[in-house]
């Protein structure tokens, strides 16, 4: 059966046969790092056109449809557009800053991937705190933001990131208070435990009420927190032209623009392990028949359908809901949101004592 | 290898460290703040295996680091700053300072036996794992870490009533508090 | 693949950066105009400076924000064990959570979570 962990199985292995050991460790990191460079790059292509049919799709057009059967190939030329631009650094601008800024970002995004599981046996970093890493990298990509925003020397830029800071660092504590929720179900702060606790059922079946609430406070959080409609304020285009990257122009543009749609890809998949299994197929308790036919789905199809479940629901999001005022987006967060979810951690924590939970 | 890679870490650790003091931009300085704060981190995670460690002091820093980047962006008007020179006597008494606590800190760290006991794993077991912090935060230090959330609650407090004036004077925007 | 991962994906990061970025210079023949380096605030000739004083609001959200975060991650080793210490544990982070409450209730009381 296809199966990703034999693969790097068997690349493992007859790379150790063939070559010395230093140099079968070297190839594997050049494989890893080709690897995700790949992803990134078909993250890109595919999320920007997947945006694009959606929105077209939820307001009854067509959509790109020119280049390319069905438009398939419109982010390609839309990429090479962006590669074809001159990359300007404005006058006063902060030189080192403005360009080492789309760096940081970027390197957030990459290092984030490390603990996240594919498919089956398919993880680069098995990190016992995998959770916690997640939310401790994640928090360093507001330093990119506020570094872009104040090298650019234009006043929209820094309140663009001024706001996204305010908003990122809020909105990260209710989606912490949210995962935490599901880690005093599975016991475990590793990405692996934490999918393997869910081998008789997702947790948002099994944990109900409560992870039912941990999961839609999760998913408004980090909607915010990848500054999408409707908590786009950052990038508001008709208040602050386009925010933080305003200035941005080229490439440079182009690797904040992939940031952010590979975050929303990121943070999609930790939605999909910690409350839809990752990669587990759909269990029911001890149906084992239901189990096993289950099962002959691969597990890399599990993982990349929730993920992209939950990132069509994140685009359909965008075009439902009005753009939030500042003021309103704080006061959801910090009247609503975070009570909510303190008090959620605290019903998850008595149901989970009194083994109120499949 | 494991001794050379600490040595690479730390020397990076320290430059960046000096880089904070002698960087003119106070904005460049607090950058380089968090970098060395994550070079201490690189050394956690990498010589240590102390991920939960590392990870703790990415987040505090991380989230501490923003909050210095927006008291020198509300504080300071960076292009009268630029311009200031600063006094000889100034630099003499700041020399002293960090000096003497250059100092006293050589002077702890001598005799203090610092060799890791057992291997890397076991100090992970010991140090790195969550579970055994938990279970000795939870169960044996109690009332040390609720004495923690009132030292929470001060500073809470202490950060509101820096913050907030009761007349709140309105500014919108980046108009200048002055 | 453990810690060394880290290192690899740092690496593919700049790589996969700086590459888009080198490839974008040598494709473009830039051209010289004075306009071209002006900010960007809608057309309009900038004036003034950002880098000014800031409101003070931002500030406090950031101050009230790692406190809380702080309190996160105590609670990170608490949520990996609670189910095994049980009762204890959840009256521990009752605790807790009702002194951290308090102040949350007086910053809001101090109207320090209003915006402006």
């Amino acid at each position: 059966m296809f199966s990703l962990e034999n693969i790097t199985n068997t690349t493992h292995t007859w790379l150790n046969q063939t070559f010395s050991p230093t140099l079968a460790l070297l190839t594997e990191f050049l494989i890893v790092g080709v690897l995700v460079i790949g992803l990134f790059a078909v993250l890109g292509l595919v999320l920007v056109f997947m945006e694009r049919k959606v929105s077209a799709v939820m307001q009854i057009r067509l959509g790109p449809n020119r280049v390319g059967p069905m438009g398939i190939f419109q982010t390609l030329a839309d990429t090479l557009k962006l590669v074809m631009k001159e990359g300007l650094t404005p006058n006063g601008a902060d030189k080192f800053l403005f360009n080492l800024a789309p760096f940081v970002v970027m390197i957030t995004a990459m290092l984030i991937l490390a603990p996240i599981a594919f498919a089956k046996g398919f993880q680069m970093w098995d990190i016992n705190i995998g959770v916690l890493y997640v939310s401790a990298i994640s928090s360093i990509s507001v330093i990119g933001i506020l570094m872009a925003g104040w090298a650019s020397n234009n006043k929209y830029s820094l309140l663009g990131a001024m706001r996204s800071g305010a908003q990122i660092v809020s909105y990260e504590l209710s989606a912490g208070l949210a995962v935490l929720s599901i880690v005093i179900l599975s016991g475990s702060l590793s990405i692996s435990d934490i999918i393997a606790s869910q081998q008789n059922g997702w947790w948002i079946f099994k944990g109900h009420i409560p992870a039912i609430i941990a999961f839609v406070i999760f998913i408004i959080a980090v909607t915010a927190e990848t500054n999408r409609a409707p908590f786009d304020l950052a990038e508001a285009e008709s208040e602050l032209t386009a925010g933080f990257h305003t200035e941005y122009s080229g490439m440079k543009f182009a690797l904040f623009f992939l940031a952010e749609y590979v975050n929303i890809f990121i943070v999609c998949a930790i939605g999909a392990t910690l409350f839809f299994g990752g990669w587990m197929p759909f269990h029911i308790g001890s149906w084992t028949a239901f189990n096993n036919i289950m099962d002959y789905i691969p597990s890399s199809i599990w993982f990349f359908g929730k993920t992209f479940f939950l990132i069509f629901l994140i685009m359909w999001f965008r075009w439902t809901f009005p753009r939030l005022r500042i003021d309103q987006l704080l006061n959801l967060e910090w009247k609503y949101l975070l009570p909510i979810s303190m008090f959620n951690l605290l019903l998850m924590t008595f149901v989970a004592i009194m083994g109120w939970y499949f | 290898m494991l001794t050379s890679a600490f040595y690479f870490i730390a020397f990076v650790t320290i430059f960046f460290a000096i880089m904070v003091v002698v960087s003119k931009n106070p904005i460049h300085s607090v950058l380089y703040l968090v970098l060395t704060f994550f070079c201490i981190s690189a050394n956690y995670i990498f010589m240590l295996d102390a991920t939960f460690v590392g990870m703790v002091n990415v987040i505090v820093y991380a989230g501490a680091i923003m909050v210095l980047f927006l008291y020198v962006l509300m504080m300071m008007n960076l292009n009268a700053i630029a311009e200031q020179k600063r006094s000889v006597l100034f630099k003499i008494s700041a020399a002293v300072t960090g000096g003497m606590l250059l100092l006293v800190l050589v002077a702890a760290l001598k005799d203090a036996n610092l060799q890791i006991q057992g291997s890397a794993l076991e100090a992970e077991q010991r140090i790195g794992s969550i579970k055994v912090l938990g279970y000795v935060l939870y169960s044996k230090y109690q009332l040390p870490f609720e004495v923690a959330s009132i030292l929470f609650l001060v500073a809470m407090i202490g950060a509101v009533v820096l913050g907030k004036k009761d007349n709140s004077t309105k500014t919108i925007g980046i108009e200048p508090v002055k | 693949m453990g810690a060394s991962s880290l290192i690899v994906l740092i690496c593919a990061a700049v790589a996969f950066s700086a590459g888009g970025i080198a490839i974008a210079k040598f494709m473009v023949k830039g051209t010289k105009n004075t306009a071209k380096g002006e900010a960007y605030e809608c057309g309009i000739p900038a004036k003034g400076t950002p880098w000014d004083q800031f409101n003070v609001g931002y500030y406090l959200f950031a101050l009230i924000f790692l406190i809380f975060d702080v309190e996160l991650i105590f609670l990170y080793p608490w949520a990996v064990v609670v189910k095994s210490i049980g009762w204890p544990a959840f009256v521990e982070i009752v605790i807790f959570m009702f002194i951290l409450f308090m102040g949350f209730l007086y910053a809001h009381k101090k109207g320090a979570l209003k915006w402006m």
